[in-house]
């Protein structure tokens, strides 16, 4: 048996994929036209697919100051943060996340992947333990089987699950972690944080909320689900990256603890990878003084979202439970999946598709996110898209 | 009858629906290569398996489940709150 040998059932699924024309995974983006539009096979498709929520990719200033930055630093740092890898913008940028949020302490990390998986492997030790919501991101669970911590998984956004679990192990006398997702990124819905704060505090629980998708798109001033619903000195932990909202790569970990810092030192993922480039510090900067200074972004985002829910649901599509800028049709398998998926990209629209296991539940999702950028006319496009295909419903 | 028997009667009763082709499920099936369990079906046998025995299975302890008796084994562990 050759080392491969384990792919082939991938291989079929790839396979029968191609046959269709509905190979969906890797698809390359030929140009990139604007924040909302690309090339692919030669065609015009406009994204409804990118995460690029405030639509900062192509922002003037953000554009200037990674060039700036090139300019004066080099492309890269070619070294991890504890060695040659800290430039004084990458200290400023963890100053500047620690005032916005209102915390004592952040790390700036290479990408969000990492910053999970630096945090949940190095925070929980051997007999400590994560709890954490059964639909929490791969990186979560990654970073979770990284450490030496027990892991248990609470049922999705159930605070009467969490709170036997946490009952259960009332008498261990360790260290119990909740963690949780602001937004969650499959069907855009929210975490019930009010409930799980409360547990924690009961409990004597910490708590960390991956802010990931809904920073700079939840909260009066964009920093997510917690300061929307008014418990952010209850959060323990932070968790969100560059590559949504502030439109680049990169990752962090803010917190009302101090010693959050010594994390630095015992994270292999932080130890063991190459700080983020110079151009990546600078135009995430001035995305995150971006997100500050224009709230209206977040606001024509979810004139967006509003809109296309609505109307998606009014099609008689199956969505998630509420509207948020991450709108998921559920379908009922794959095959109507890749059906509505390849009629939505033959009317150039192109949406993620997501198939089990990467899914809540085992379901088949073709999910949008939606962006500042996108243009109303350019939601209208994407719901008569839709609208075109309710046959495959 | 025993605690152990006891528990795996209940598991089997669990794992009766995921039978191929109405094949007998024992203690020394295999639950990938001879029931196909995937890493979604695996989940909703666990929350099963916690509802019904009021315990917490961490993820961790996954990996050492192969066959049936292997989830015997450790549930029963955590029933008597060893792990």
């Amino acid at each position: 048996m050759g080392i491969f040998d384990k792919f082939q059932k991938l291989a079929e699924t790839r396979r029968a994929f191609r046959e269709k024309d509905t190979e969906f995974f890797n698809v390359v983006m030929e140009e990139v036209v604007s924040p909302t539009e690309v090339i692919i096979k030669g065609r015009r498709v406009l994204l409804a697919g990118g995460n690029n929520y405030l639509g900062l990719t192509f922002n003037d200033e953000c554009i200037r100051a990674a060039c700036n930055a090139i300019q004066k630093e080099g492309t890269g740092t070619t070294g991890s943060r504890a060695a040659n890898g800290t430039l004084a913008g990458h200290v400023a940028l963890e100053q500047e996340l620690s005032a916005f949020f209102g915390k004592r302490k952040t790390i700036v990390f290479s990408t969000g992947y990492i910053a999970n998986l630096a945090m949940l492997s190095t925070l929980m030790g051997p007999e400590e333990v994560i709890l954490l919501d059964a639909d929490c991101h791969a990186s979560i669970y990654d970073g979770c089987r990284m450490g030496r911590a027990e892991i248990i998984r609470f049922r999705h956004n159930d605070a009467g699950d969490l709170e036997k679990r946490l009952q259960r192990l009332k008498n261990r006398n360790t260290n119990v972690l909740i963690v949780v997702e602001g937004l969650y990124s499959m069907l855009g819905d929210r975490a019930a944080l009010v409930d799980i704060v409360e547990l924690k505090h009961r409990y004597g629980a910490y708590l960390l909320v991956d802010e990931a998708h809904s920073l700079g798109v939840l909260g009066e001033t964009g920093r997510g689900l917690a300061e929307e619903l008014g418990v952010e000195d209850s959060v323990d932990f932070i968790v969100g990256t560059f590559s949504k909202s502030l439109g680049a790569i990169g990752g962090f970990c803010t917190s009302i603890h101090q010693e959050i810092d010594l994390v630095r030192y015992g994270s292999r993922a932080y130890v063991f990878t190459a700080s983020t480039s110079p151009s990546i510090i600078a135009s995430t900067r001035m995305a995150l003084k971006i997100l500050q200074s224009k709230p209206e972004l977040r606001h024509r985002l979810w004139n967006h979202a509003n809109s296309l829910y609505n109307r998606l649901k009014g099609l008689g599509f199956n969505l998630g439970p509420m509207p948020s800028p991450i709108i998921s049709v559920q379908c009922k398998d794959p095959e109507q999946a890749a059906d509505i998926w390849k009629g939505l990209l033959e009317n150039g629209i192109y949406v993620n598709m997501v198939l089990p296991p990467a899914t809540p539940g085992g379901t088949s999702l073709l999910r949008c996110s939606l962006s500042a950028a996108h243009t109303s006319e350019q939601i209208e496009q994407i719901g008569d898209a839709f609208a075109s295909l309710t046959q495959f419903i | 009858m025993n605690e152990k028997d006891t528990i795996i009667e209940q598991i089997l009763a669990i794992l009766k629906p995921f039978s191929v082709d109405g094949n007998k499920i024992t203690a020394e099936t295999d639950l990938v290569a001879d029931l196909s369990i995937d890493s979604v079906k695996a989940m909703e046998i666990i929350v099963k398996i916690e509802d019904l025995f009021d315990i917490s299975v961490p993820i961790n302890i996954l990996s050492d489940i192969q066959t049936v008796d292997d989830l015997v084994v450790q549930t029963h562990k955590l029933i008597a709150g060893d792990n």
